[in-house]
């Protein structure tokens, strides 16, 4: 039975009240306390730094070679909060209520309500950091539009928030690694989770550079490992994003809940060939200011712009005049594909729709004309002040489309198409993060907790700095303070021989298979096979299929798979070859889950549950659960159901229109 | 924009640690597209190294979208390559034609030591960085964010000297291997801004100190990181490093 | 404050460079002065007043003492920090981007450097040496002897080899201001976005004006040239 230990009382006193009764371990005894802190992106960073500001002794990993350059980094468009700053009637209650809504109802209300509270700390935190914000011409902080809102509430700083909230938390982690606090391990990988008495108590880390195994000992260890997104092999994540350590740490009986909420998001560069190594994601803030359109003509191949204003389709607009082209990242995915599939695409692949700013470049000049007070002037003036308005918005991303297809987005629309970005799935938690597994904890995108089917713009930075600034120190506390008489374990002990050993043997099977075909190849078919069945739209003949060809594939990887180098020296393709054998192994627990929910709801799309209008169609009666799985080594998983019970939003059919 | 085809010969540098001496290879590659990214390239030349039995060419990488600062190379001469403001994952193959010769290194400092092949040791700056490159500032301890009203133009300076990605391309640019591009920026990040006021003197000096004890060479002013800076981070940055140092020296704590 | 830190650390000894290079950019323009006379009427008797002046005045002669100091720190900073940055970086580029990321001049301060030291020395043994230490033939104005610097000029100037590399010199140090000029305002600090058209614009005419004054110098001599400015002379 799982227990998400959530606290009593009404929904808006939870975490207070939690706050105000969980137990406290005092400063002397948090310095005897080790904690260990896998991944160092928004979620891991801001934990590492809080918990070493708190006097813990923190061990942090990464593997890349500066914590500065976890994936967080790349997101774009900005981070929520329930600042209501602009007084157009945002509030906790309301944060809270659109991201239930734009999880499509399969979130639980008390993660998302404590997430919606702690957001206004997160800006307040981070503009002591000194992270540099876009701000008014007043000085004060400025916000912008996202999908699925009606409010103004996401915190930006040009294109490249996520790069900004992760240096600030960066900076004050390598604060912490000046202190001592923090110990820095770079190039790293955590391979195996070491379990002692049913509680995590350490890892096993490969160094990437020597390839050694390190034992490393920790009274309760942290998962902040991102998303697995990468199982597609093609999508917005790092080429190293993984899901290793999680699915390390699943195998050792940490339940693996909602794999199959992945979200597709609508505005990323089309594949331009079969050399495609990763996919470029597009800001949904582009979403603001630019329209969504096909050709109301079929195959039309004419260059965009000589399709005249009436010739087009601003599909989004027309089938959701509410939230036009700001619905949410699973709305606009579908109706892109509907859109291609239905023969309306454009480009050369016709796998693609147009985003263009021509009407915002002559809004925004019109506007600057008049606040210069310009009078008369010509309409190519016009254009260039408008062009210059939105340079300054979303400079480098226009910059970042036109270095990737040659094509300058300021005179002609952008191609895109949607493309895998989150994992709204992940390691199962309770209220207070903690997994299945006592001790180990999992942060940030590699927890499922608060988006539910379907994760809204700007929410999974607000998530990881959540759960590492302002959960985690508490929720974390309650656990270690019946620890603080447990002396550190020596890496002696037989539990650390016998995961060393189990890293090992792997390692050396996978070296020794010496079959023809490379890890990359691999990853490719894995990825299609996702993409192609377990995408933006899945059927139960198509999943039963995939689940084959995954288990086909599995064996395959694991009699055929060639890795040159050595086990002892840097070895990429060795690493990737870790990371691929687990993806595909969760590519299988994906499919399964998509199988067994036989519903529509956000990200999942059962082409058998949808509405006459092709929208989602939920099945609360039956299908309002978290699915968490156990998996049973050779006999596969069992699916344990964490009933949602809602006693604030009520449920309904999620309307943008 | 018209997609083309092409024939290249690269000149890699191959080193397997960095206890070895390292050389060049020469490898020529068929078929590559304009289309592709220059990582792209070197991915399907690693596929058939893969598959002759060969050791794959070793190189850092990561997000591929120019944010990370992870990937790093110089290629023929330049770090990230030859076009403007641009990361190596960004650059993309129609920058160069069938039948060219395309020389590859690792960014060469000694402060970034090789850890193999393409792949360098930058965790230099992580210590630059530990040396004060931070608002002390402890989880919880913040006001309301708006308490602290900014200036735009400041807030713009900062966060444009805040885009700094770390990647290291200022040194392996600079004919002393000066890191001062990357310290003045976050000097300047956080100088501009009222929230690093208090540590402000003893931020520049500590810095510096580290930066020099890592074996950076000194700014003789040769812009050449300017110019090779991915995310065109502005020379002024270092005049304000300058002043800053001086001032901080000049007055004391 | 921490002057030993200060003058220690990296940015410590550019503004070594800086206040050094700045203070002989002075020294730069004073020589250039005394020597302008030789452009205008009554060249010789002017220019020997004047050499006279600034070889016999006490604070003249105090400051050449620092003359000289910011020349030997200038030359002996400038060459260990010349190594100290050669020393970065053991392995080396087999491919380097040479002149697109940045002038030529920019990167060749320690040769130009050298260039002009030697030319330096050539100008210390030709003109310095003698007047300090006698060798000079004197010359009387309103009954007071002075010496013939002048004529000394004449003659030295009349060998072509000489006025070449003269010039020479001359465009070494052009090319040495035009980068040094603003790269002191840089390790000073004055740069900024409001002010750096103006020190580009003052250190390009600076690196082009003096040396070209200069270059005219042994030019004018040796052709004999001379310009008749009627009442117009510079000096005193």
């Amino acid at each position: 039975m799982l227990d998400s230990k959530i606290p009593f009382g009404p929904l808006e006193e939870r975490w207070t009240k939690y706050k105000g009764s969980v137990k406290l371990v005092n400063p002397a005894n948090k310095r005897k306390l080790e904690i260990i802190v896998v991944g160092t992106g928004l979620a891991g960073s801001s934990a590492a730094a809080s918990l070493g500001e708190m006097g813990y002794k923190v061990k942090a990993f990464c593997f890349q070679d500066s914590p500065r350059r976890a994936h967080s980094i790349a997101a774009q468009g900005g981070i929520n909060a329930a600042k209501n700053y602009q007084n157009d009637g945002d509030s906790v209650y309301r944060l809270f209520y659109d991201t239930i809504k734009g999880g499509d109802y399969r979130s639980r209300e008390s993660n998302v309500h404590r997430l919606a509270e702690v957001s206004t700390n997160i800006i307040d935190q981070c503009v002591a950091q000194g992270v540099p914000f876009a701000r008014e011409y007043g000085g004060l902080l400025s916000n912008r539009s996202f999908g699925g809102t009606q409010v103004q509430r996401t915190f930006y700083a040009a294109g490249q928030t996520g790069q900004q909230l992760l240096i600030g938390a960066y900076q004050s982690l390598e604060r912490q690694v000046a202190l001592g606090t923090v110990e820095m391990h770079t190039r790293h990988e955590m391979v195996e989770l070491v379990i002692i008495d049913g509680k995590a108590r350490g890892i096993i880390a490969r160094n990437l550079v020597t390839g050694e195994l390190e034992r490393h000992f920790g009274h309760a260890v942290l998962l902040c490992t991102g998303g697995y997104g990468n199982v597609f092999y093609l999508s917005t994540n790092a080429m190293g994003s993984n899901v290793t350590a999680a699915w390390k740490a699943h195998k050792s009986g940490a339940y693996f809940a909602n794999p199959c909420f992945t979200q597709i998001h609508p505005t990323c560069i089309p594949v331009s060939g079969d050399h495609q190594s990763k996919l470029t994601l597009m800001s949904e803030s582009l979403r603001n200011d630019g329209r969504i359109w096909v050709p109301l003509k079929k195959g039309d191949n004419r260059k965009p712009n000589e399709i005249l204003e009436n010739e087009r389709d601003y599909y989004l607009e027309r089938r959701y005049p509410a939230f036009g082209n700001l619905v949410p990242r699973d709305v606009a995915s579908r109706a892109a594909k509907e859109r291609c599939d239905a023969g309306y695409g454009v480009g050369s692949s016709k796998q693609a729709v147009y985003l263009d700013y021509a009407a915002a470049i002559q809004r925004y000049g019109k506007a600057e004309v008049n606040k210069k007070n310009m009078g008369n002037v010509s309409p190519d003036v016009i254009t260039a002040l408008g062009k210059e308005v939105i340079k300054e918005k979303y400079g480098n991303l226009f910059a970042m489309y036109e270095k990737i297809t040659g094509e300058d987005p300021y005179e002609l629309p952008m191609r895109i198409y949607p493309a895998v970005h989150y994992t709204m799935g992940g390691l199962w938690v309770d209220y207070e993060l903690k997994t299945t597994i006592d001790g180990l904890y999992a942060l940030g995108e590699a927890n499922f907790s608060d988006h539910g089917a379907n994760r809204l713009g700007a929410s999974a930075l607000m998530q990881g700095l959540a759960d590492g600034y302002f959960v985690i120190p508490y929720t974390l506390g309650n656990y270690l303070a019946d620890d603080i008489r447990t002396e550190a374990i020596s890496t002696d002990h037989s539990a650390f021989v016998d995961a060393e050993t189990k890293a090992s043997d792997r390692i050396n099977k996978l070296i020794n298979i010496n079959g023809k075909q490379t890890v990359e190849s691999f990853h490719k078919r894995l990825g299609k096979i996702i993409w192609d069945k377990c995408g933006m739209a899945r059927s139960e003949e198509g999943l039963k299929q995939a689940i084959q060809e995954v288990r086909a594939l599995k064996q395959e990887f694991w009699s055929d798979v060639k890795i040159p180098g050595e086990v002892n020296a840097m070895n990429q393709e060795l690493d990737k070859a870790g990371r691929v054998a687990d993806f595909i192994e969760l590519g299988e627990l994906m499919c399964l889950d998509a199988l067994e929910r036989n519903e529509s709801c956000g990200g999942h799309f059962r082409e058998e549950y949808q509405t006459a209008d092709a929208e989602a169609l939920r099945d609360d009666e039956n299908h309002m659960f978290v699915s968490a799985w156990e998996n049973k080594g050779v006999n596969g998983w069992e699916l344990h159901k964490e009933v949602l019970s809602y006693d604030v939003v009520k449920p309904s059919q999620r309307s943008y229109k | 924009m018209q997609h083309y085809s092409m024939n290249l010969t690269l000149k890699v540098w191959r080193q397997k640690n960095k206890n070895t001496a390292g050389s060049f290879e020469t490898y020529p590659v068929q078929g590559i597209s304009s289309e592709m990214s220059f990582l792209e390239m070197i991915d399907v030349l690693n596929e058939r190294l893969i598959k002759e039995g060969g050791d794959p060419i070793a190189f850092d990488h990561d997000c591929r979208e120019g944010i990370c600062g992870m990937c790093s190379m110089v290629i023929d001469g330049r770090p990230h390559g030859p076009w403007k403001g641009t990361t190596t994952c960004q650059l993309h193959m129609r920058a160069f034609k069938d039948g060219d010769v395309i020389t590859i290194e690792p960014f060469r400092a000694n402060s970034f030591p090789v850890v193999k092949d393409l792949m360098v040791d930058r965790s230099a700056f992580d210590r630059v960085i530990q040396a004060g490159g931070y608002v002390s500032v402890n989880t919880g301890n913040a006001v309301d964010g708006n308490a602290i009203p900014i200036q735009k133009d400041k807030a713009d300076h900062s966060f444009a000297a805040a885009a700094c990605i770390g990647c290291g391309a200022c040194v392996a640019a600079c004919k002393n291997a000066s890191a001062m591009l990357f310290v003045s920026a976050k000097i300047s990040h956080l100088a501009l801004l009222p929230q690093g006021g208090p540590e402000r003197k003893q931020r520049v000096v500590s810095m510096i100190t580290q930066m020099d004890k890592e074996g950076f060479g000194s700014c003789t002013n040769t812009y050449a990181c300017e110019a090779e800076c991915p995310k065109e981070i502005s020379v002024l940055n270092i005049a304000r490093l300058n002043r800053e140092y001086l001032g901080a020296n000049l007055s004391g704590n | 404050m921490n002057s030993s830190k200060l003058f220690n650390s990296s940015i410590g000894k550019k503004i070594v460079m800086a206040l050094t290079g700045i203070f002989l950019v002075v020294f730069l323009v004073v020589h250039c002065y005394v020597n302008a006379n030789v452009f205008f009427s009554d060249a010789e008797e002017n220019f020997n007043r004047a050499a006279h002046f600034m070889g016999t005045n006490l604070l003249i002669r105090v400051t050449e003492i620092g003359l000289f100091a910011g020349f030997i720190l200038h030359i002996v900073q400038g060459y260990k920090l010349e190594l100290q940055n050669r020393s970065t970086r053991k392995s080396k580029y087999a491919v380097t981007a040479g002149n697109k990321t940045s002038k030529w001049y920019s990167r060749s301060m320690a040769l130009l450097g050298t260039l002009i030291l030697l030319f330096l020395i050539i100008h210390l043994a030709h003109f310095w040496v003698p007047s300090r230490f006698g060798g000079l033939t004197e010359i009387e104005y309103d009954g007071k002897s002075y010496h013939n610097l002048y004529l000394e000029m004449k003659n030295i100037f009349a060998e072509p080899w000489v006025v070449i590399v003269y010039v020479l010199g001359c465009f070494s140090l052009g090319w040495h201001l035009l980068h040094g000029v603003q790269s002191a305002a840089q390790t000073m600090g004055w740069t900024s976005s409001n002010y750096l058209p103006l020190i580009k614009n003052i250190g390009f005419a600076f690196s082009f004006i003096i040396p070209l004054i200069f270059a005219l110098m042994p030019i004018f001599m040796h052709f004999d040239w001379v310009l008749n400015t009627g009442a117009l002379t510079l000096l005193f």
